[in-house]
């Protein structure tokens, strides 16, 4: 069996002010697997996520990324994790932050030393990946919201990541940029982990969903069959929308 | 939200002032202004010399004199306190259409005016030239601490998102009924300030996240530093040079 892209076991995290948000997490995902986070808000996701590529560290049990234990205080090390690991964040406006398209998808690479042409070579291959090319030397904020979600993924591809993880993806996206945002994001091969609230967009993309309740996972199976399970949704606070039923989707 | 703030300065165009590297115009607009102020204020000569220099330039930019006219209204406060020397200051006094006004306050004024006029005029020119990215690199490429030029470059950036909070909750305010009319609603602007200021220090938290999360390790990657050539020093000394050829010609004549 090849090394899980993802593995995290028994982690559990306390804030400062002495706030629980974990409480004993164990989740692996698999080379090239698509896996959905559902969870309520409150519900430990984003901590989740930012222990993934140690931001966040300090806790009991371990994450280890494509075998890889995420350890805090090894420089080396969390640069080597965080280029594994690609978050793109639910604000574009807070991910793109360089004065061009460019310039922003090349600031991940380019910390990882890369430059001249094998730098511009990652640059254009990631905005391909994307189909932002023609954008490339506009400032993001003369972008759609939808073309920057989309330039906000590139950012991290640029840095050819083990997982990409994208919280809340959809997220004030109009249905033509969500479909948009869907057709790239099944096309690419990499291992992702999809936090997000929008559970047709999980049954979309991912064959399996984790659902995070309280700082716990809750559940942990097939996307359609947890879709289906309408006691567990309700008590997780998880809703479909008005008239989607799961079961009645094409698969 | 339009344009944004730093595409209201720049006039994207393939004039040679255009094309010249952001740090070499930097530099001759240093040199430009260096010389400028060091010339005596009653070298009236040289000063309509710089001003014929500029305009030369102006026009090889091919950035109309109206552009100009109209982002010269920041030097308004300056101009008003140059009119106001003549009358205010002491000393010998002539009459200028029966107003008594001072010789070495109509002097002093006149050296404000002038030199102030043509600092603004050359970095209006600058701003026109050349858009804020590469303003940034080239002010990176002329060794200005990183610190700053990340600081000039996140401003470039943000200052659009800040505005656009900032509409926002204006608009909010004003469609609960909210209309400022006297002092006292001071206090909900003040308010509605802090609440940005806030919003802003929390954006600043969860952007520096991002950065991490791609490998920020404390300085900026350099992505851009192509260097100039040598034809570019060249054409960029050009207009500092001949400001100083006008000086100490002047000089030499009086």
């Amino acid at each position: 069996m090849t090394t899980p892209s993802l593995q995290v076991s028994g982690l559990a995290f306390a804030y400062a002010d002495g706030h629980q948000a974990l409480f004993g997490v164990d989740l692996t995902v698999g080379r090239g697997e698509r896996v959905a986070l559902l969870g309520p808000n409150g519900a430990g996701k984003t901590t989740l996520v930012l222990h993934l590529n140690g931001i966040l560290t300090g806790g009991a049990g371990s994450v280890h990324v494509a075998g890889l234990e995420v350890r805090a205080g090894d420089r080396e090390r969390l640069r080597e994790i965080r280029r594994r690991v690609g978050i793109v964040f639910q604000d574009p406006d807070d991910q793109l932050f360089m004065p061009t398209v460019r310039d922003d998808v090349a600031f991940g690479p380019a910390n990882l030393g890369l430059h001249g042409a094998t730098l511009d070579a990652r640059v254009e291959a990631a905005l391909a990946a994307v189909g932002m090319t023609e954008v490339a030397d506009r400032p993001p904020h003369h972008l759609s919201f939808g073309q920057r979600r989309r330039v906000g993924v590139a950012t991290v591809l640029a840095m050819e990541p083990e997982v990409l993880v994208l919280d809340e993806p959809t997220s004030n996206l109009d249905p033509a940029s969500r479909r948009e945002l869907y057709d790239v994001l099944d096309a690419l091969a990499v291992t992702q982990l999809v936090v997000t609230h929008d559970l047709p967009f999980a049954l979309q993309l991912c064959e399996r969903s984790v659902v995070l309740s309280g700082g716990m996972v809750v559940a942990d199976g097939a996307t359609a069959d947890v879709l289906a399970d309408e006691d567990l949704l309700r008590a997780h606070r998880l809703e479909l929308p008005y008239g989607f039923d799961p079961r009645s989707v094409w698969r | 939200m339009s344009g944004g703030l730093t595409h209201r300065l720049h006039r994207p165009g393939d004039s040679p002032v255009h094309r010249l590297p952001a740090h070499v115009k930097v530099l001759a607009l240093l040199a430009f202004v260096l010389v400028v102020v060091a010339t005596p204020a009653d070298a009236f000569a040289a000063f309509a010399g710089y001003a014929v220099l500029l305009a030369t330039a102006a026009a090889m930019a091919g950035v109309p004199g109206t552009v100009i006219a109209r982002r010269m209204v920041v030097e308004v406060p300056f101009v008003v306190f140059a009119l106001l020397l003549p009358v205010l200051a002491g000393g010998p006094r002539v009459d200028v259409l029966g107003l008594s006004l001072s010789e070495s306050g109509l002097l002093a004024g006149w050296n404000i005016l002038a030199k102030g006029t043509l600092g603004v005029v050359a970095s209006i020119l600058l701003a026109a030239t050349t858009d804020a990215r590469s303003l940034l690199v080239g002010l990176a490429r002329l060794r200005v601490p990183a610190r700053l030029v990340e600081i000039a470059s996140f401003m470039v950036r943000y200052a659009d998102v800040v505005g656009d909070d900032l509409r926002r909750m204006r608009i909010a305010r004003e469609s609960r009924g909210f209309a400022p009319r006297h002092l006292g609603h001071a206090r909900v602007v003040a308010q509605g300030a802090g609440a940005l200021f806030i919003r802003s220090y929390e954006r600043g938290e969860r952007v520096h996240l991002a950065m991490l999360s791609r490998g920020y390790a404390g300085s900026m990657p350099l992505v851009d530093a192509t260097p100039a050539a040598r034809a570019d020093w060249l054409r960029g000394t050009a207009l500092p040079a001949a400001a100083v050829v006008i000086a100490v010609a002047t000089w030499a004549l009086s």
